[in-house]
């Protein structure tokens, strides 16, 4: 493997664990192992663990994808091997 | 109109308007009829892909699970949503570069062997067929309603028409008419929704509704459900988990793996022109999925409220839920009540023989629910509610105008087809492209191609209808099993041919026969082998959820670790792959050099 794969790879890597770091965060930490300390909290009319799980989670999801796709597009310019 | 009219005009005008595109859109090369020619807009793909995803367990099951479920229903919201972003970010790309349209193509090719292309086919058709199963168990609940029959009749008809309408698309086809079934479904979805928020708590948007106070009381919706279902001695709704929280972690990490594991999903992203757009249209897709499963449990909680307003009046007014006169009488039931009674899929009896319908808890621990139903005299619950009626009789509950449960039962309807759609193209593709053309006769002409594809789609339609006639559970519990077998085969299989280079095809081979074996053990011991009553083998395990408390359905995270540890293990002790295998997996890693999506071998 050449320097600019090994570089392109592990900057794509890098990124992956940071998405998936928050991924797991919202979901399972905020919506399943941390419910009850967080419905002790409330978000207008909703316990915030609850809200997490039904209604939090799915937002941050979306962010995260989108964020993924703009952040991978740089990579992928950085180390110039992008679509033309 | 009278409300049967006008759910045959909303159902036919739909059907149209689906003939019509699918018509306009044909397919004329089997390019076109599995990948679309690669030609599809990436927020237009999302939508399709919603519609795809989207199926009769999302529509018509899923907010009556989480009514029945409470907290713990938000496995299915997050399991359902989070997949995407494992799909975005560890598949779609890789799999978009390598530019087949296949998923057994991929791991045949990865994994330089056919054998290995053929356990991915099996592993498919599993996940698929399962999956099939639950989407006749909801098409069967919207015919039987709709057409007033049977929810069996309904099956039978749901069966003939979901195969008419898939051999006749293809893949172009089915892409152009999804988008169109996403603009029903979606509507159809939230209309009422914004009716029945609006009505309790002044709030028109949903999400924000079901955390708002409830209109003309300081009490929040949330809190008052729970104070209602507490009373009658169901389980607090807001915390109320699904088994245990190990038991939840599991099943939402099964239901992510699974759904980034599920072939007509990923099919979705070969059919976009870029690896860029493939990125970004599991964003899209996962906006339109959002708009629909932040929705549902707004859906599901307002439901549950206005059901059991329904039945007992003292649930809007306030006072004793236990009072002789707060349970409604038997003779004044609405009329929804009635019509779905027709279907089977509601039951009222009168226990007591006091002429009221009594709805609660009889098997309730909470001693204080026991002694109030006790002290009024109640002889047991009076009133069977299936879980899969909620949300198509959710408008009927809240008493809405005619239109909108023709929206509604033309949205369940599309939802259903969409899915049936897209999983016959899987399983057809599978048998026609990767099994037929691939394995046993690799001169066959385009045009046997396409036949062997028709014939493996009206077996595959036979085969689920049959199953859906005594389904494994609720639709949206089916199709968790079919996550579970998806996650523990093709994910990790999937996975490991982008990010390990030197796996080899003995790793992957033994780690997705060890996956599925393992998950369908498990399944089969709960549910019987291959799902057919009287065959399931509880004792052999040691009793149901033996493993730990973990349920049939959330077995497919054990099951995918298995296919890692297995496949890992053999790897080591066996040759590592060729040179230009791992070439390949480089190649794949890059987007330059992306190519439209072509079939041959």
């Amino acid at each position: 493997m050449d320097d600019v794969s090994k570089g392109y790879w592990s900057a794509t890597l890098g990124l992956l664990g940071k998405i998936l770091a928050v991924w797991f965060v919202v979901s399972f930490g905020a919506g399943i192992l941390f419910v009850d300390v967080l419905n002790n909290i409330k978000l207008g009319g909703y316990p915030l663990g609850f809200w997490f799980a039904h209604q939090g989670s799915i937002y941050i999801f979306i962010a995260l994808i989108f964020y993924y796709a703009k952040a991978m597009g740089d990579i992928d310019r950085r180390f110039d091997v992008h679509e033309d | 109109m009278d409300l049967q009219t006008t759910i045959y005009l909303f159902v036919g005008a739909s059907f149209a308007l689906y003939i019509g595109i699918a018509i306009w859109a044909r397919a004329g090369s089997t390019s076109e009829f599995y990948a679309a020619g690669g030609s599809v807009p990436p927020v237009m793909n999302g939508m399709a892909t919603a519609a795809d995803w989207m199926s009769a367990a999302s529509f018509i099951s899923m907010a009556g699970l989480i009514a029945n479920m409470g907290y713990g229903g938000g496995l299915f919201l997050m399991g359902w949503t989070g997949g995407y972003v494992l799909l975005a970010m560890l598949l779609a790309p890789y799999l978009r570069k390598f530019g087949k349209f296949t998923v057994p193509q991929f791991i045949g090719d990865r994994f330089y062997s056919k054998s290995a292309s053929t356990i991915a086919v099996v592993c498919l058709l599993t996940a698929s067929l399962t999956y099939i199963i639950g989407q006749m168990t909801g098409v069967g609940v919207a015919f039987s309603r709709f057409l007033g029959v049977s929810s069996d009749t309904g099956i039978y008809i749901g069966m003939a028409i979901v195969f008419a309408y898939a051999v006749f698309g293809g893949m172009k086809g089915i892409t152009y008419t999804q988008v169109a079934q996403y603009i029903v479904l979606i509507f159809a979805y939230i209309i009422p929704a914004i009716f029945i928020s609006l009505t309790l708590t002044g709030n028109p948007i949903p999400q924000l509704g079901l955390g708002s106070t409830m209109s003309g009381s300081d009490i929040s919706l949330l809190s008052k459900l729970d104070q209602v279902v507490v009373d009658l001695g169901f389980g607090q709704y807001t915390t109320t988990t699904a088994g245990s929280t190990l038991n939840m972690f599991v099943y939402t990490l099964s239901l992510m793996i699974g759904t980034a594991g599920l072939p007509h999903v990923i099919m979705r992203f070969f059919t976009v022109p870029t690896v860029a757009a493939a990125r970004s249209s599991a964003g899209w897709a996962l906006v339109f999925i959002a708009l629909l499963y932040t929705t549902a449990p707004a859906v599901a909680a307002m439901a549950k409220l206005n059901l059991h307003a329904t039945v007992n009046s003292a649930v809007m007014k306030g006072g004793d839920l236990y009072a002789a006169d707060s349970s409604i009488k038997a003779d004044e039931r609405p009329d929804w009540m009635k019509r779905w009674e027709k279907t089977g899929l509601l039951k009222f009896e009168d226990k007591n023989g006091d002429g009221r319908i009594q709805y609660y808890n009889d098997k309730t621990k909470n001693a204080d629910a026991k002694a109030k139903a006790e002290a009024a005299g109640w002889k047991g619950n009076e009133l069977t509610v299936n879980a899969d009626i909620i949300v198509l009789a959710n408008p009927e509950i809240a008493l809405l105008p005619n239109w909108v449960i023709a929206l509604v039962a033309a949205g369940g309807l599309a939802a259903a087809l969409s899915t049936a759609a897209g999983l016959l193209m899987a399983i057809s593709a599978a048998v026609s492209h990767d099994l037929v053309k691939g394995v046993f006769n690799p001169n066959i002409s385009e045009k046997n191609e396409l036949l062997a594809g028709k014939i493996s789609m009206a077996v595959a339609v036979i085969v689920a209808g049959w199953l859906g006639l005594n389904p494994p559970g609720f639709a949206a519990g089916t199709v968790a099993l079919a996550f579970g077998i998806a996650a523990s085969s093709l994910f990790p299989a999937i996975m490991m041919g982008i990010f390990s280079k030197k796996m080899n095809k003995e790793g992957a081979m033994a780690g997705m026969l060890a996956g599925l074996a393992v998950t369908l053990f498990y399944v089969f011991a709960h549910k019987g082998i291959f799902f057919i009553k009287g065959t399931d083998f509880l004792p052999m395990i040691g009793g149901a959820n033996s493993f730990f408390g973990i349920t049939p359905e959330a077995f497919g995270a054990i099951g995918a670790a298995v296919n890692f540890i297995v496949a890992f293990t053999v790897d080591k002790f066996t040759k590592e792959p060729p040179e230009h295998i791992q070439a390949m997996v480089e190649a794949v890693r890059i987007p330059r050099g992306s190519k439209l999506v072509d079939g041959a071998h």
